[in-house]
């Protein structure tokens, strides 16, 4: 039976395919006329540096937070091979100059700076602004029906504070007596005496602060504000929430270490006390400050913002694997409600556990028992996410092309992330445990196999939308099998490591234990070479990334045939001005995947009107557009 | 087809939505009368404030006998009731939506958490 | 078409920028700027936090009325207080349609604003002359830092009013309401400053 179906395009009556060629005809009309208008054509410094657009700005933090993540990770690279070998002179290492590793022997004093920016780059200068500025601002507004973030400006300058204060703890390197080298945690009073660089890590925190505030504020008024018309809260993608809760625990949790900044900045460059108790003295001379300062006032400062931070470098990862399961299972997420609730209370738990890092300060039993309880309770929700994400496998029909392989593997991982945080979070287990290795092997497994897969799982996954060409299967493989192999080589045997008592920030590895030399020999130059291993294997990562960008095949508008807007309703790129050619309207939830109803396909678009045709190449422009249809 | 076709999609600007809607911004759309009996309220608040910073110093010199706790109460209620007409009327928070009050007692629970912790955390008998 | 609309036309519309959203009842800024501020009542509370934890935990603390210019930072407090008036006053005018009258509110607020710091310019230079700096005790420590970022934020104020009474205020002829909202925001912040203020007087001179 041939019906051919009509739409009603504002006041007419026309064939689907007579009006999918007249919205494209005035699009094209459109973007002329926009050039025509004498000098309106953007300038290159207003499209593409300054830009207000929150596509280009989430690319330009992604850029940006690739290129710190891969300079963070070569800090620990060259860390790994004073660990594996220590002593051994490496020609790699004379890159660091003879003031740090004179001959291609790395000092203690470098090995300490080493690690300090190695933590404080991964985390602030690669994790955040890519899981939160970079997927965040290119999604959520293309997710909600947006046409761009609320204060598109507001947005520029966030991007044009975290770019200074990453270069300021870049130039931090050529500071006398180098850079900061007292931990990302910089406690005082290490930190308040320690060299200049001390004082440029502090400088370029408060840009980075500063840049993520600006940030927060956006996306939750963009969040609330901006939903098109029908997307209800509980019709939101996981991801969209999972970034709201995110952006509340910037908002409230960063001011906190804002302040300890300014407190050790006036400590070191005004010669306060703020952290520095009376009587101390440095290598035989008396310290020459008032004193009667606290150097646990630091730690409770920093800790109020860094507890919720990991959540911060968790959630927007949970989000993004959330996504991707619901896609290639073919069904919706199990318990969106549940993971709904879950986020939530887990933001809201995140403020009040932080002191679990300070177990071993000398705090009452009264105060240890109430953090222990709050630690074990924010548990639970954690564990409901994983739960609902791993129970959404079953029964699905899975993809398993690469960025599912990265979901499928972050689940596990975080699983293990996790499960070893449980002893930490008991001061009892806690005391033995504390500053080890073990510590490092749990943040790291939640972080790297975790939150990192989970971006190269984004990336593989939105890479068809943001380019309109296909990232490289096979390579995508490789990346992934090296990777998950070589990650988990470096990591598992921290556990053991940290068990037999191997402390944190030790120059060689653990060798001068007597007890647990043997075991730190033994595992640490597999674990080096398992580091660059990984290296390695993020070849193909990089070469399929640019490859693909300039030679890919070019990828539809729905690539994936998934039922979220950012890929049902717009193109791929999605239009520069405004996103939609029409603002869509919302009719059902996120996941309506395989929905016994809907015949025409296994999946079902939020904004899709049914009865109208099923989303052209336009990526469903016309569906959006149609108000309404018959039959001819 | 002409050069200048144009597709007549249906508006959907927010000022349309607005004023379709009949809604509009309260704070916007007073009457003259309206506004003129809030701006007696502020001064009426201003000179409240006025008085309570003049109490607050007398307080003070009355207070100097007396244990210091006795003073930092008083200077803490005081402030408390300044800040709240400061809050209620100049930032018109006792006319404002739900969703704002809703931020600010999250961020006045965190505030607590972050003045107690601390130093709960280091006073007996919790030591 | 004249040049303010080109310029409009390549700005994408925002939804909800000047009128309020039916569910939310809120404007953009609006909530833009209360989440602000909640971040704000964040920062300052850590140091209102680091103020008690120090305090509690020393043996001798200074006490700042034994030095301090009691008086003076009272006028200052008044001052403060008479500048988040002139700017509802501005707002309210500015509803009214009366754009000249706002402009003078505004311009009260920032010399208001202006003699605060001179005030405080005073009570520094009285604190250098007498030996008394950052680095004496962590009472004077505090005392800077606390009404040092105060100052900052009462600069960052003024340097916002002073843009929207001068330049800032062409938006006026553009869309009366979009800058009534924005001297709305602006009034927010400012009576936000003139709150933190209003508690740190007391804490640091009178207690």
């Amino acid at each position: 039976m041939a019906q051919r179906r009509q739409l009603r395009v504002g006041k007419e009556w026309m064939y689907a395919g007579d009006a999918e060629k007249l919205l494209r005809e005035a699009m094209r009309i459109q973007e002329e006329e926009d050039g025509r208008h004498g000098g309106h054509k953007q300038s290159f410094i207003r499209k593409y540096i300054f830009s207000i657009d929150h596509k280009w700005i989430g690319i330009q933090y992604g850029m940006t937070a690739l290129c710190f993540l891969l300079f963070g990770f070569s800090l620990m690279l060259l860390m790994r091979l004073q660990l594996g070998w220590p002593g051994h002179a490496f020609s790699l290492l004379k890159v660091l100059g003879e003031s740090r590793a004179p001959g291609g022997i790395l000092l203690p004093e470098a090995y300490n700076q080493l690690g300090a920016m190695h933590g404080t780059i991964m985390v602030f200068l690669a994790i955040v602004p890519l899981a939160v500025g970079a997927f965040g601002n290119y999604l959520v507004p293309l997710m909600i029906g947006a046409p761009d973030m609320a204060f598109p400006r507001l947005n520029m300058a966030s991007y044009w504070m975290y770019l200074p204060g990453g270069l300021v703890m870049l130039a931090s390197f050529a500071a006398t007596g180098g850079t900061a080298q007292s931990g990302w945690t910089s406690y005082p009073p290490l930190s308040d005496i320690a060299t200049e660089g001390q004082t440029w890590w502090l400088v370029g925190m408060i840009f980075l602060i500063t840049s993520s505030l600006l940030g927060s504020v956006n996306f939750i008024v963009t969040i609330i504000q901006l939903r098109a018309k029908g997307m209800t809260w509980m019709r939101l993608p996981f991801f969209v929430w999972a970034q709201f809760v995110t952006s509340f625990l910037l908002l409230l949790a960063f001011p906190p270490l804002e302040a300890a900044g300014v407190l050790q900045l006036m400590d070191r460059v005004a010669h306060t006390s703020f952290f520095l108790p009376s009587g101390l003295v440095v290598s035989g001379t008396k310290l020459a400050v008032a004193g009667g300062g606290n150097p646990l006032l630091w730690q409770h400062l920093f800790w109020f913002l860094a507890h919720p931070e990991v959540y911060v470098l968790i959630l927007p990862a949970m989000g993004i694997i959330g996504e991707i399961i619901a896609n290639n299972t073919r069904k919706p997420l199990w318990g969106y409600k549940s993971l709904v609730g879950a986020v939530t209370f887990l933001g809201f738990m995140s403020f009040v556990v932080w002191a679990h890092h300070m177990f071993m300060t000398g705090m009452g039993t009264v105060i240890s028992a109430f953090f222990q309880t709050t630690t074990m309770i924010i548990s639970i929700p954690s564990v409901i996410i994983l739960t609902a994400l791993l129970m959404s496998l079953w029964g699905g029909s899975i993809r398993f092309n690469v960025p599912m392989l990265f979901a499928l593997a972050f689940l596990p991982m975080f699983g293990i992330g996790g499960l070893t945080g449980l002893p930490l979070g008991l001061a009892a287990t806690d005391i033995h445990l504390h500053d080890t290795y073990y510590v490092i092997g749990h943040f790291h497994y939640v972080v790297a196999p975790g939150t990192i897969f989970a971006m190269f799982a984004g990336i593989y996954y939105w890479f068809p939308k943001i380019t309109g060409k296909r990232m490289n299967e096979f390579l995508g493989k490789v990346h992934f099998w090296g990777s998950f192999v070589a990650i988990n080589g470096i990591f598992m045997p921290m556990f053991a490591q940290g068990l037999a008592g191997v402390s944190r920030r030790l120059y060689d590895g653990g060798l001068q234990y007597h007890h647990a030399k043997e075991i730190a020999a033994a595992t640490n130059p597999f674990m080096s070479m398992s580091a660059w291993t990984l290296l390695v294997f993020q070849a193909p990562f990089i070469v399929n990334f640019f490859w693909s960008m300039a030679f890919g095949k070019k990828a539809e508008a729905n690539f994936w045939h998934a039922t979220t807007l950012e890929w049902a309703a717009t193109t791929s790129p999605p239009l520069a001005h405004g996103n939609f050619a029409v603002i869509p309207v919302v009719h059902r939830g996120p996941y309506e995947y395989s929905t016994p109803e809907y015949t025409e396909a296994d999946y079902l678009p939020q904004h899709h009107v049914i009865g109208a045709p099923p989303a052209t190449s336009g990526g469903g422009m016309l569906t959006a557009a149609a108000v309404a249809q018959r039959e001819a | 087809m002409s050069e200048h076709a144009i597709i007549d999609v249906p508006p959907h600007s927010a000022a349309d939505e607005a004023e379709h809607a009949g809604v509009h911004d309260p704070n916007l759309h007073h009457s003259p009368e309206e506004i003129k009996r809030e701006v007696r309220v502020y001064l009426i608040v201003f000179v409240a404030l006025a008085a309570l910073t003049a109490v607050t110093v007398a307080s003070f010199y009355a207070l100097k006998s007396y244990p210091v706790g006795v003073a930092i109460s008083v200077a803490l209620i005081i402030a408390l009731v300044k800040g709240s007409l400061v809050a209620g009327y100049f930032m018109h928070l006792l006319t404002e939506k739900k969703l704002i009050y809703a931020v600010l007692i999250l961020t006045v629970f965190f505030f607590a958490v972050l003045i107690w912790g601390p130093w709960l955390h280091h006073s007996s008998p919790f030591n | 078409m004249d040049a303010h609309a080109h310029a409009a036309e390549h700005e994408i519309e925002i939804p909800y920028n000047v009128y309020p959203r039916p569910d939310t009842g809120l404007y953009n800024g609006k909530l833009g700027i209360w989440l602000f501020l909640a971040s704000e009542v964040m920062l300052f509370g850590a140091l209102f936090s680091s103020y008690i934890l120090l305090r509690t935990g020393s043996v001798n603390w200074p006490r700042g009325y034994t030095f301090l210019n009691i008086p003076l930072a009272t006028a200052n407090t008044f001052i403060l207080i008479a500048s988040s008036v002139t700017v509802v006053l501005a707002w309210a005018n500015l509803r009214l349609g009366n754009l000249k009258l706002g402009r003078i509110f505004i311009a009260i607020t920032i010399a208001c604003a202006l003699l605060f710091l001179v005030n405080k310019g005073i009570e520094y230079h009285h604190e250098f002359v007498e030996g008394r700096s950052p680095a004496t005790n962590n009472f004077m420590a505090l005392y800077f830092t606390l009404t040092g970022l105060h100052g900052l934020h009462v600069i960052g104020g003024i340097v916002v009013f002073a843009y929207m009474a001068g330049p800032g205020a062409k938006m006026w002829h553009q869309d009366r309401n979009r800058y009534t909202n924005r001297i709305e925001i602006a009034g927010l912040y400012w009576h936000f400053v003139d709150l933190v203020w209003i508690f740190l007087f007391p804490t640091l001179y009178l207690l």
